[in-house]
Parts: structure tokens; C-alpha cells; sequence
């Protein structure tokens, strides 16, 4: 029993991973670039949702789609100003820029008074309830995260495959060029993806608050999504999640099974592993680059 | 206007190019071995702290500005040759010994993580040095018999074969000593062949591969490298700060110093010099800065971050170069004076090379 438990809260942290890691893979397929700023768009969708609901009192069922919207319109906004002029030049710098990105929206946040500087719990409807099935004791909190990675999943999966849309950007991310000549606006796609992006990483942080707390340096965890993007895979959807729910299995099996300080680097011991025996990930396409 | 006429292929790889090289780097000599006596107490930490910084920018500036390979965890190099110093110093070794067994263990280290290197690229190693640079933290803040875990470790001063450094004025000297000569070892080593790989190697992996530049071995050498000159920065560390603690090895260090490169300036010797002063001066800077700021805001513990995000990301946009690059155009405007073109240095439009074409 025990054993299903710290499955079931390694799942749900793992979906956590998932989420963030999708962001990740949706920017990395569309612009070869890799945002660093995703743990912290994360941090800034939960502050969000929390302000909604404290300070301006919006009910939980308003707040969360107007924070998601409000983190969409973000991504937007950053992708036109701060990456796209930049495009082209060579991919280290669009990292630093993400790395700038984050550390703007880390400090901005404690700039606001009385706000950034604590840590808060965000006020759900569905906050410290249990339920017992037979003998295992199940956190609604953990549930509601890992019925909301597995309904996202699926409404992203039918996004890239019935929508225009989706398929406009399946289209741009396996050959730019090619779909470019087909008509797709390229450019304002890959605004939608990081739109996409930071709206999964809004949902992500709105998922987490509840279970941990919200503060400035929520977005760290964002560097443990990195491990899952790559070991499912950096340009594989799926990849994300599977290599999340990896990663977060992992952590709360070393958490309890392994002496003390494990727990804490377990994701980046079974990256590295994957890298020396499958550089390419789960789920990653083995290309290689011809003169 | 100055125009160099060559008569010697020995002109093609001497450090000092012209007249005008050898007299501003002397001047510069004189005004660094004379700080102590021009400069108060503080601005000399800070001038020690820069030199400091500079060393481990100069490895740094190495690994990716020169070989084009980036490393998300180079705080653990710094970190293992800080610890490597205050053992060995702590059981009485000399300081020339202690400071060369913390860069060779540096270095040591820097070549395992090079290993994975050899098989993944891009990103893929940034996270790898990233994941390492997690691991090394929490061995260093685990192993407590040796590095003293989370409680710190304190440090004392230098001493070799019965000479203690213990005054700041000694210690500067000791450090400027050991700047110069990384720096003049890291200039020599980029006019030799070595270091010309190391660029071929950035600028096309497939051409320098197919020129006989062998990949596996100049990229572990150049993680190596980058690695030693980083612990030799760390044992300087160690005695500069007199106490250390795992938390000033992360994350946060290693994308400072990164930061430190990219706005020193990617791909220059100075670059690793400006970058350091740059980090240095900024917090003097923003504090002189708060007072002209409301309460809310200069109080905030992110303002730090707010205004090094805003840098680097406008150093990015406008100035891909970094402070190196804005040098580099106000003393090119002196030497072609009166023939400065506006359009000189515009920006090639480039386009992106794919890591994944088929």
C-alpha cells in the first residue's frame, strides 16, 4: 500500500514536471530555442490566480481561466518584443534572453508591495480534503492534479491533430521554411506557441500552489522539468509527460527508500543517465545533421 | 589612423601588435601594481574580488565563447576548487602546491563532465552541466566531514614556506600575480593550435571535424581547461570571502557567471575582464541608485535581478558583443578618425543553423 502511495504522490508531482516540460518542448519544437523563463512564467500564473482571488475576490471558477488568459496574452507579448527581433542570431543568446526574461519577472514580482515578499497558500475549493479508498488515503489536491495534466493532454492532442491551427504548427516545427512557402504565417505562430507555452505554465502553477505554497522562488522548480523534457525526449509531447511522471516517480521513490539528500538530486542523477546511454531521450528522433 | 605594416610572419601572432598595445598595457601594469597605494581599503576588495572573478570568467570565456560549448554548472568547478583550497590550506600546505592541486582537481573534474559532452550538444549539454552542477552542490553539502556540509567552513590565510599572506595589500598581489599569468597562459594557448581548434570547433563542429581536428579530445580539453582556470578562480575565492558554504556554489552562481560572459562580451579575453568588473560594480551601482528610487521599489530584495535581467536582455537586443563590443566601436571611432561609417558594424541578417536537419 505504501508503495501505491508514494506512486500516486510521485505521479502528481511528476504531472507537475509534465506541464512545465511541455512548455519547454512546444517552444524548443517551434523556435529551436530553449526557454529558461518557464519555471518562472509558472511562478507568475500562480501569483496571478492568487491575486485574482485575495485581492480583487474573483470566485475560484473566474480567476483560474482569466489568470491563464492573462499568462497567454503574456507569452504573446514577451515573444513579440523581446524574441523576435533577436530570431536568427545564434541560439545561446535567445537562452540568455530567457534567463533575462526570468530573472525580470523574479524580481519584478517582489516589487510588489506587500505582496512578493511572502508566501501564501492559494484558497481552492478543493484545498486539504481527503478521501479513503480501501486503504490508501488520497490529497483531492494530488487528484485534481493529475485529472488536469491528463485532460490538458488530451485537449493538446486534439489540438495538434483536428485543429488548423495545430496543424499549422506541426507543419512550421518539422521545416519552417517548407511551411512558410505553404502559407502558414510562421512568425505569428510561434507568437501562439509561446502564448500556448506560458498558458501551460500558468496551469501548472495554478495546480501546484495548492499542494505547496506560492512565492518568488516558485519558478526553481522549473529546473527540474528540464531532466524530464530530456529524458522523454526534448522535441516529443508525450516525451514531456512521460519523462515528468519519470522523474517525479523517481523523486518520491528516492525520497523514502534512499538516505537523506537524494531526494533532492535523484532527478538530476537519472538525466544524466539517460544522457550517457540514450542522448536522444524515450521518445526523441534520432537525426543527424548532414553537411 | 594607424596601418600596420607587416614584415614578419611573427607580427601575425605577437601579443602586443603595435606600439600602441605595449604602452596603454604597460600603463595599465603600473596603475594595477600601484593600487594599493592610490586605492582605499574597499576599492581594493573590490579590485581583488574583479581579479578573482576574471580568472574564472577567463575559463569560462574558454569553454563558450571560444570552443561555442556552454555550461550551465560551472559554479561546481568554483565550488570544488574553493573546497580543495581551505582542506589543503587547512593542513598547512604551501600556497603555490594547494592552489595547482585545486586547479589539477578542477580540471579533473571538468573533464568527466566533458565525457557526456562528447555524445550530446547544445542544450542537451547545458542541461547536463546543469545536472552536475546540482549533484557537486549537494555532495558539497553532504560530505560535512570534509567541506563541513551546510554549518560552512571557515578559512584562513594563505601561507607558503613561511610567508603568510595576511594583509589585503598581500593577498591583492598574490592575486594580480595570478591573474596575469592565466591571463598571458590563455592568450598563448589561443595563438597556438590548440586554441584555433577550439574556435574551429565553435564555429562548425563537421568543418573542423573534417579539417583533422580530433572533437572528443579538444572538448574534453577545453572543459578541462575551463575547469582548472575556474578552481584556481575558487581557491582565490576561498580566501577572499574566508567562508565557505555550499548555497554560494548553485545555480544562481553558475548563471551569474554566465551572465558575466555574455555581457563581458562573448568570444574576447577582455570580455572575461569587463564582464567581471561589470559584476563587481553592479551592486555598488544599484545601491547608489536606490536613493533616487520610491521606497516600494528600492526596498524590494528583487531589484538586483530586475536590473540584471533588464541588462542582459538589453545587451542581447542592442549590444550582442557585450561591453567588449562597445569598446571595441569607440576605439575603432579613434583609429579611423575622421573615416568612422555609421553602417561599420551593422548586424549581418542571419540565419539560424538547425541542429536538427535532416
Amino acid at each position: 500500500m505504501q508503495v501505491v502511495q508514494l506512486l500516486i504522490s510521485g505521479i502528481a508531482q511528476g504531472c507537475i514536471y509534465g506541464l512545465i516540460a511541455l512548455g519547454f518542448v512546444l517552444i524548443y519544437k517551434a523556435t529551436e530555442t530553449v526557454s529558461f523563463a518557464q519555471g518562472d512564467l509558472m511562478m507568475l500564473g500562480a501569483f496571478l490566480g492568487l491575486a485574482l482571488m485575495t485581492v480583487l475576490g474573483f470566485p475560484f471558477w473566474i480567476a483560474v481561466p482569466s489568470a491563464i488568459g492573462a499568462m497567454a496574452l503574456f507569452g504573446l507579448v514577451a515573444e513579440r518584443i523581446v524574441i523576435r527581433p533577436i530570431l536568427g542570431q545564434p541560439a545561446f543568446s535567445i537562452v540568455m534572453l530567457t534567463f533575462g526574461i526570468g530573472y525580470v519577472v523574479r524580481g519584478a514580482i517582489t516589487m510588489i508591495p506587500g505582496i512578493g515578499t511572502e508566501t501564501y497558500t492559494l484558497p481552492v475549493p478543493y484545498k486539504d480534503q481527503i478521501v479513503h479508498v480501501g486503504a490508501l488515503v488520497l490529497n483531492i489536491e494530488q487528484m485534481v492534479v493529475i485529472g488536469a495534466t491528463a485532460a490538458l493532454c488530451a485537449l493538446l492532442f486534439a489540438l495538434f491533430r483536428y485543429s488548423r491551427v495545430g496543424i499549422a504548427m506541426q507543419a512550421a516545427s518539422q521545416n519552417q521554411l517548407a511551411a512558410y512557402y505553404m502559407g502558414i504565417p510562421v512568425q505569428r505562430l510561434n507568437g501562439l506557441v509561446w502564448a500556448l507555452a506560458a498558458a501551460v505554465a500558468a496551469i501548472a502553477g495554478l495546480l501546484l500552489a495548492p499542494v505547496t505554497f506560492v512565492h518568488a522562488n516558485l519558478g526553481f522548480i522549473g529546473l527540474k522539468a528540464f531532466p524530464a523534457a530530456v529524458v522523454g525526449g526534448f522535441g516529443s509531447l508525450p516525451g514531456a509527460i512521460v519523462g515528468g511522471l519519470i522523474i517525479g516517480v523517481v523523486e518520491s521513490l528516492a525520497g523514502f527508500y534512499l538516505p537523506e539528500g537524494f531526494k533532492d538530486v535523484a532527478a538530476y542523477v537519472v538525466v544524466l543517465i539517460m544522457l550517457m546511454v540514450k542522448p536522444n531521450g524515450l521518445f526523441g528522433e534520432n537525426l543527424r545533421k548532414k553537411v | 589612423m594607424r596601418f600596420i605594416y607587416k614584415t614578419r610572419y611573427d607580427q601575425d601572432i605577437n601579443l602586443a601588435k603595435h606600439g600602441g598595445h605595449k604602452f596603454w598595457y604597460s600603463l595599465l601594469m603600473v596603475a594595477l601594481l600601484t593600487a594599493p597605494w592610490w586605492l582605499e581599503a574597499y576599492g581594493l576588495a573590490q579590485l581583488t574580488f574583479i581579479l578573482i572573478y576574471g580568472i574564472v570568467g577567463l575559463g569560462l570565456m574558454l569553454l563558450a565563447g571560444f570552443t561555442g560549448l556552454f555550461s550551465l554548472g560551472h559554479a561546481a568547478f568554483l565550488g570544488v576548487g574553493a573546497y580543495t583550497q581551505a582542506v589543503l590550506a587547512a593542513q598547512g600546505w604551501p600556497f603555490p602546491l594547494s592552489i595547482a592541486a585545486a586547479a589539477a582537481l578542477s580540471a579533473a573534474v571538468g573533464a568527466i563532465v566533458g565525457l557526456p559532452a562528447l555524445r550530446v550538444k547544445g542544450i542537451y549539454l547545458g542541461i547536463a552541466t546543469l545536472a552536475f552542477g546540482f549533484i557537486v552542490e549537494e555532495v558539497l553539502a553532504r560530505w560535512e566531514s570534509v567541506t563541513g556540509g551546510n554549518s560552512g567552513k571557515m578559512v584562513g590565510s594563505m601561507q607558503a614556506f613561511g610567508w603568510v599572506v595576511d594583509s589585503s595589500e598581500k593577498f591583492y598581489f598574490v592575486c594580480l600575480a595570478i591573474t596575469v599569468l592565466c591571463t598571458l597562459a590563455v592568450l598563448n594557448l589561443l595563438r597556438s593550435p590548440t586554441g584555433r581548434a577550439f574556435v574551429a570547433i565553435r564555429d562548425s563542429e563537421i568543418s573542423a571535424q573534417s579539417m583533422g581536428i580530433h572533437l572528443a579530445r579538444y572538448k574534453t580539453m577545453s572543459f578541462a581547461i575551463s575547469a582548472a582556470l575556474a578552481g584556481i578562480g575558487g581557491a582565490l575565492y576561498a580566501h577572499m570571502i574566508r567562508f565557505l558554504s555550499p548555497d554560494q556554489f548553485n545555480i544562481i552562481q553558475s548563471i551569474d557567471l554566465l551572465l558575466m560572459v555574455v555581457i563581458g562580451g562573448l568570444g574576447s579575453v577582455h570580455g572575461a575582464f569587463f564582464g567581471a568588473a561589470f559584476i563587481i560594480g553592479m551592486p555598488q551601482a544599484i545601491s547608489a541608485l536606490k536613493d533616487f528610487l520610491p521606497e516600494a521599489i528600492a526596498q524590494a530584495p528583487g531589484l538586483k535581478s530586475v536590473i540584471y535581467g533588464l541588462v542582459l536582455i538589453l545587451f542581447v537586443l542592442f549590444e550582442p558583443l557585450g561591453l567588449y563590443g562597445r569598446w571595441f566601436k569607440i576605439r575603432t571611432w579613434f583609429q579611423l578618425f575622421p573615416f568612422y561609417r555609421k553602417g561599420l558594424f551593422k548586424r549581418q541578417k542571419a540565419y539560424q543553423k538547425s541542429d536538427r536537419l535532416k
